[in-house]
């Protein structure tokens, strides 16, 4: 547990990417089986254990401090897991020190009755960082800026290989990955992927930049839509059907609707969309997607209500035949095939856009048909595909986003490595000589930014709410923000009556006077179906 | 006689009526008693000033020799008089020099702490509990979340990183009166043989240590001479943590960020500074060693100033302890 709590404590405050590799690798080498396999399923979040709620926690530590002496610290230190940790009462590190196995033993054998007194025994026998670390185990959240493509990419240096052949075999794998480690140290065979429909690495994108662009034309790429959804890999092979998000996760139990219209033998990459069946079938926003994600199992009603589709740009294995070496435009004639046979209003496929140059390209980004669009997409017709981003083949180039003058009308302390900070801005645009907010930034501005924000918030509060501060805003005096955000969607939870998709702050206009700020009917204009958004 | 009496806090500092002195004044004042020498207790162009003989150096390194008009020394556990109030200095164990200040009329004691720390440590003066009426305190660790681990646990995971990445400089954040002597002893006691380079901001206050007969071991100043980066890999170097966002940082081989601080308990701190290698290696005592001092002073009257005072004072009263807020202003708790 030691070792494994150091190596948190270390992801979190090491930038470099290079680095982390390192730290995980030397974490393999140290640590034996199975901790080290237990540490790597719970850095990429494969470690399934029955979340414990943050009320237990509070309710543990509340009968071992004082309420009040607690409630500082919490608002002090910004995180309940750390607060308890370090709080609690016990002096911790006993002389026979705590394996991240027996931790997570401990953890996973707890039924709920007896959850509060196997935690309690946790913390008192372990010490502070170590705490720390298995409250963050409890409650499923370890945040360490470790996804699960970088802790594959630890496992193939450690063992000499490239990531993708880890890749592969990952899905056949289950915690504590004790064969994985064998092969990856030349003690066992490579494992055979014994799951039914596995998943392929998938192919990534890289940004057009402007050096980029000359080499774009009709001659060497396609063009297709970005639509705005999340990128799937349905596979359907021997009687299994499955579908995989674009890093691996299994999300197929959140998706029956799709699942059963897969009949097909093969695996499709493509873009997971919702229709709004109120709206005829349109394909829709990524606010109405996100009603169906991230949840476990979906209800009937969700189900009828937004409905799920796959958008297809690609195919990777065609009736049990591998295709990935084929060039794109055979890929995509054998993908119109399978798609053709399918329901469609489950599986269609993504058009091509024809484009005689790259000026035409730039006019069609600038103005798409229809709002899901979030931009263009570049591929190499002779491409095959590759998993990872290689650098060439695709390109994707997005719209521009919107900009808004709103004013700073909120702050928020933040949380975590902001938490002395206010660094949460809710901000205002004018209606009828009144500022009604429109949404809330966190970032987009530098260090130093951050630092002047914050100055100005402490020395223009006008009242205080809890963490919440508002500060002066009125026409001749406040502080405007230069917003940018990628879409505007109704919303009935704010007061404006919009909500801001992925809003950020573009630049602070110490110079403008918020009366210059802009007005509720600006934005107005930018909703779905209004006269001034773009009309498919 | 009443206890605000004897002292109450002004704008300029602590008062004292009867005596006509200012305790650590943060304004120039005709006559201050300071407790030690961190820039914000101890403060150029006062008339007379009354500290420890390590304090007053100290001060006179960094203000120059002409930082007040007048000075005394005081030696620990002597008496003085001022005014027909009896002042006296004992050790604080917060920095080299640094003294509680008790002050005392008509059978009534008040201490003033300054900052102090009751942990062991060879570059600072013991500090001892001083049984008094009304115990003033610091509270800059004052939470029950600030429990420094043993430091030379610390030192060691900072030895240890050095050797795990022996491509990395290891810099190390340490404030230059206090925290720089303190880091560069501990590796010393902890096996650390080879040179510690430090920065130029740092060196005065070291040898002014050595010469007061605190031994640093070997101290090279952090500066290529006709070599290359390659002169500091594995390297532990000491330096002020502004330092780390100027251009002097560019000559290390992929620096890593260590940081000596009581704050480094807290992770947000931590990443707000950027540090890659947190160490809690306090000045300051902890909250158990405070929560202890105060019992041990038998005081029952807690004044609460720089730092948390709400939560110092929350535990007076479920301890039945009467205590209040000071509200002082002037005292920084970053530089730690």
């Amino acid at each position: 547990m030691r070792a494994f709590a150091h190596l948190l404590e270390r992801l979190v405050l090491t930038p470099s990417r290079t680095r982390k590799i390192e730290l995980m690798v030397h974490y393999f080498r140290a640590v034996p089986d199975p901790d080290r396999g237990l540490g790597l399923a719970a850095l990429t979040g494969d470690l399934d254990l029955v979340a414990v709620k943050p009320a237990l926690i509070r309710q543990l530590v509340a009968e071992v401090t004082d309420a009040e002496l607690f409630g500082l610290s919490y608002d002090y230190v910004g995180d309940l897991a750390e607060t308890v940790a370090l709080i609690w009462p016990a002096p911790g590190g006993s002389d026979a020190p705590l394996r991240l196995s027996q931790v997570v033993a401990a953890l996973d054998g707890a039924s709920r009755s007896e959850a509060p007194a196997v935690l309690r025994r946790l913390l008192d026998g372990l010490g502070p960082s170590q705490r720390f670390a298995a409250l963050k185990l409890a409650t499923g959240g370890l945040r360490v800026g470790v996804s699960a493509r970088l802790a594959r990419q630890a496992l193939a240096d450690f063992g000499g290989v490239e990531v993708n052949a880890v890749e592969e075999v990952w899905h056949a794998q289950a915690s504590p990955y004790a064969s994985l480690f064998a092969w990856l140290e030349g003690r066992g065979d490579k494992p055979v992927s014994r799951v039914a429909a596995p998943f392929r690495p998938v192919m990534l994108a890289h940004p057009l930049d402007e050096r980029d662009r000359a080499a774009i034309g009709p001659r060497d790429y396609l063009a297709e839509w970005k639509w705005d959804g999340i990128r799937v890999q349905a596979v359907a092979e021997g009687g299994a059907r499955r579908l995989y998000s674009r890093s691996g996760e299994d999300i197929t139990a959140a998706w029956p609707d799709l699942i059963a219209a897969m009949e097909f033998e093969g695996a499709i990459d493509g873009e997971l969309l919702v229709r709004r069946a109120a709206h005829g079938g349109d394909a829709g926003t990524f606010a109405d997607l996100q009603q169906r994600l991230n949840r476990k199992s979906v209800s009937t009603r969700l189900q009828q209500q937004f409905p799920a589709f796959v958008r297809a740009y690609d195919l990777l294995v065609d009736d049990g035949e591998d295709v990935r070496a084929l060039a794109l435009t055979s890929r995509r004639e054998r993908l119109a095939l399978l798609v053709g046979r399918l329901d469609p209003l489950r599986f269609d496929l993504s058009p091509l856009v024809p484009f005689a140059d790259a000026g035409e390209l730039e006019r069609l980004r600038r103005s798409p048909p229809h709002p899901v669009i979030e931009g263009l997409m570049l591929k190499r017709r002779d491409a095959p595909y590759l998993p990872g981003r290689p650098k060439g083949p695709w390109f994707k180039w997005k719209k521009d986003p919107h900009v808004v003058d709103a004013v700073l009308m909120y702050a928020q302390r933040g949380h975590g490595k902001r938490s002395s900070y206010y660094s949460d801005y809710t901000f205002g645009v004018w209606h009828e000589g009144e500022l009604v907010p429109v949404g809330k930034a966190y970032f987009g501005f530098t260090d130093e930014e951050l630092r002047a924000l914050d100055r100005f918030v402490r020395e223009h509060t006008t009242d205080r709410f809890g963490p919440v501060r508002a500060v002066r805003a009125e026409p001749g005096f406040g502080l405007v923000l230069e917003v940018a955000f990628e879409g505007l969607n109704r919303s009935g939870r704010h007061r404006s009556g919009i909500a801001m998709r992925f809003p950020r702050i573009a630049r602070i206009r110490w110079d403008k006077p918020p009366a210059e700020a802009d007005r509720l009917a600006t934005l107005e204009a930018l909703l779905p179906g209004s006269p001034g958004a773009p009309t498919p | 006689m009443r206890p605000d009496e004897l002292l109450r806090p002004r704008p300029e500092g602590l008062y004292c009526p009867p005596g006509d002195f200012f305790i650590d004044p943060v304004r120039p004042v005709a006559r201050a008693l300071v407790t030690h020498g961190h820039s914000d207790h101890a403060r150029a162009g006062h008339g007379a000033v009354l500290a420890t003989a390590h304090t007053l150096a100290i001060m006179a390194l960094r203000h120059g020799p002409d930082f007040c008009a007048s000075r005394q020394a005081a030696r620990f556990g002597e008496s003085i008089d001022l005014g027909g109030v009896r002042v006296t200095f004992h050790p604080a164990g917060h920095v080299l020099g640094s003294a509680q200040i008790a002050v005392e009329r008509n059978g009534l004691r008040i201490v003033a702490s300054g900052d102090y720390k009751c942990r062991p440590d060879p570059t600072a003066e013991a500090f001892a509990p001083v049984a008094c009426d009304v115990f003033i305190t610091e509270a800059t660790f004052g939470l029950p979340v600030f429990r420094h681990p043993d430091p030379a646990a610390e030192i060691g995971a900072l030895i240890r990183s050095a050797e795990e990445f022996p491509d990395r400089t290891h810099l190390v954040g340490v404030y230059a009166l206090g925290k720089a002597q303190r880091v560069a002893r501990l590796l010393r006691d902890n096996g650390w043989n080879r040179p510690v380079h430090i920065h130029g901001a740092l060196k005065e206050i070291c040898s002014y240590y050595q010469a007061s007969g605190i031994d640093l071991g070997d101290l090279r100043p952090a500066t290529i001479e006709g070599g290359g980066r390659g002169d500091f890999a594995g390297a532990i170097v000491l330096g002020p943590p502004s330092s780390f966002a100027s251009p002097w940082v560019r000559r290390f081989a992929d620096p890593l960020i260590a940081f000596a601080s009581g704050w480094m308990q807290i992770r947000a701190r931590m990443r707000q500074r950027g540090v890659e290698l947190p160490l809690v290696i306090s000045d300051h005592c902890d909250w158990d060693e405070l929560t202890r001092t105060l019992r041990d002073t038998g005081a029952s009257q807690i004044w609460v100033t720089h730092g948390r005072e709400e939560a110092v004072v929350r535990w007076c009263e479920l301890n039945g302890i009467s205590a209040r807020p000071l509200h002082l202003v002037g005292y920084e708790d970053e530089a730690e």
